[in-house]
């Protein structure tokens, strides 16, 4: 999953900074994410993990880290199979 | 003075009318010469309104955004050019209030603010930035306990009258441009060299000249968050509420002339309506509408005040941008069809039923944050979150 996410932060991040270098932890909005490429990574997760963000995760939180990502992508996987 | 009629006397809409009476009888000439509104704004401190959202832990009155933007409409239909100065002022103090009560230096200065009455200015607009405040170009150089600060400020409303301005920059000369940081400097700890000239069609007042600011403080005066928290969490929604609220007091002031226009027409035709008067009633409507916009938006503010995660949702932010939208393109609406109630009497300058300096000063309002800068933000949000579609959530 992190692969995939800093797979696609490359593509659409579009971060002044090598995504490689970036830990996991580090605040992406201070890396340089604009809100829009924030939408476009967004739609590229629900497309790759084929998932639906809900409306209570579309926050700045929930995007505010490669980790933070992960958390988030997790946590609707999990829902879905425990439904 | 009895105590009921004490309380009534002290009640913030009594002492924002007393402002608006003094506002009022200055907005002409300061239209018209582009100048300051300092008798408002002396007005303003006289009635203490400068410190009225600080908490009453530091000395102020705990006023909520929905009672500050009820000061603005009173203010917006006497002169908007004073009630847009109060807004702004405003907008920069919620910040401190939402974000200054970790920071001891900001909780002492939450305190002189509401003592000595200090009108805060905000810098966050600078050359080669493209109207995006979410970036900066300059970047806050940190040496120790000092900071030090250069911006080509292309904007900062009344910023040669303020007591204290609050900048945006870099957070440091390798960040990011959306690392951003907003440091508070006060009165004698900048120079301001004036670069470009406030001569506009309306908000004349506000005196938003450009510009080159060069700061040096104490590096405690830096707010502690980063600026992208602070704006997403306090000055996104009280601008579009508070300068909402400017814009309906300048939109009412409109409809309320227009009445009078129509009934002066009415009691000479002894009671028949003139032919304005179905438009009045199509413009109260409006009015109502715009009302009604301005209130879910404060109540939805009052409910998520205290929530960080909704205040930085999509949901939030596309619900305050429709605000904000509503606001500024209905009230030229409404103060066109004023003026067409009117006719030549609204047209005119000096007649109890000008509105010319209303539609002047109403047109700045699609434009402070561009309407099609706010649309394609909304779009963007749109591709990922649902419209709201509930009546009362």
């Amino acid at each position: 999953m992190n692969e995939t996410i800093r797979g696609l932060l490359t593509r659409v991040g579009g971060l002044p900074v090598a995504v490689t270098e970036l830990e996991d932890g580090a605040d992406l909005y201070a890396a340089g994410l604009s809100s829009f490429a924030s939408v476009q990574l967004m739609l590229g997760l629900e497309e790759a993990f084929d998932i639906e963000f809900p409306d209570s995760l579309l926050n700045r939180k929930s995007f505010a880290s490669i980790a933070a990502i992960e958390q988030t992508v997790s946590h609707i996987l999990q829902a879905r199979e425990a439904a | 003075m009895s105590l009921p009629a004490f309380a009534a006397d002290m009640a913030l809409s009594a002492r924002a009318q007393r402002v608006a009476t003094v506002a009022a009888e200055f907005a002409d000439r300061i239209d018209r010469d582009g100048r300051f509104p300092r008798e408002a704004v002396d007005a303003m401190k006289a009635e203490r309104l400068l410190g009225i959202q600080i908490p009453t832990a530091f000395g102020g009155e705990g006023a909520s955004i929905t009672e500050i933007a009820e000061v603005c409409s009173i203010l917006g239909q006497a002169c908007a050019s004073s009630a847009m100065v109060f807004a702004m002022h405003q907008i920069k103090v919620s910040s401190l209030v939402a974000h200054g009560a970790d920071s001891a230096w900001h909780m002492d200065f939450m305190r002189e603010l509401a003592g000595r009455q200090l009108l805060v200015a905000s810098a966050t607009t600078e050359g080669g930035i493209g109207g995006n405040m979410r970036n900066s170009i300059c970047a806050i150089e940190v040496d120790g306990d000092t900071c030090r600060l250069t911006k080509d400020a292309t904007v900062i409303s009344y910023g040669a009258h303020a007591d204290a301005i609050m900048v945006t920059s870099r957070s440091s000369e390798k960040a990011a441009p959306t690392d951003q940081v907003m440091t508070v400097f006060r009165q004698g700890q900048y120079t301001l060299q004036k670069t470009v000239d406030w001569d506009t069609l309306g908000m004349r007042g506000t005196c938003s000249d450009g510009f080159l600011f060069k700061g040096e403080a104490p590096s405690a005066q830096i707010f502690p968050k980063p600026f992208a928290e602070i704006a997403a969490q306090s000055m996104l929604a009280t601008s579009h509420l508070l300068w909402s609220g400017v814009w309906y007091g300048i939109a009412a002031d409109a409809v309320l002339r227009a009445q009078a226009f129509v009934r002066a027409a009415a009691r000479k035709a002894g009671g028949t309506q003139p032919p304005g008067a179905l438009r009045l009633a199509e413009a109260s409507n409006l009015l109502q509408l715009l009302k009604g916009n301005i209130l879910s938006g404060l109540k939805l503010y009052a409910d998520a005040r205290l929530d960080h995660d909704r205040l930085s949702s999509m949901a939030f932010s596309i619900a305050m941008n429709n605000v904000k939208l509503a606001s500024s393109e209905t009230i030229l609406t409404i103060i066109n069809q004023a003026m067409i109630i009117c006719g030549i009497m609204g047209y005119k300058n000096g007649t109890p039923y000008s509105l010319g300096r209303h539609l002047r000063d109403a047109h700045s309002a699609q434009l402070m944050i561009s309407n099609d800068r706010i649309l394609g933000n909304t779009s963007t949000m749109l591709l990922v979150q649902k419209p709201d579609t509930s009546l009362l959530g």
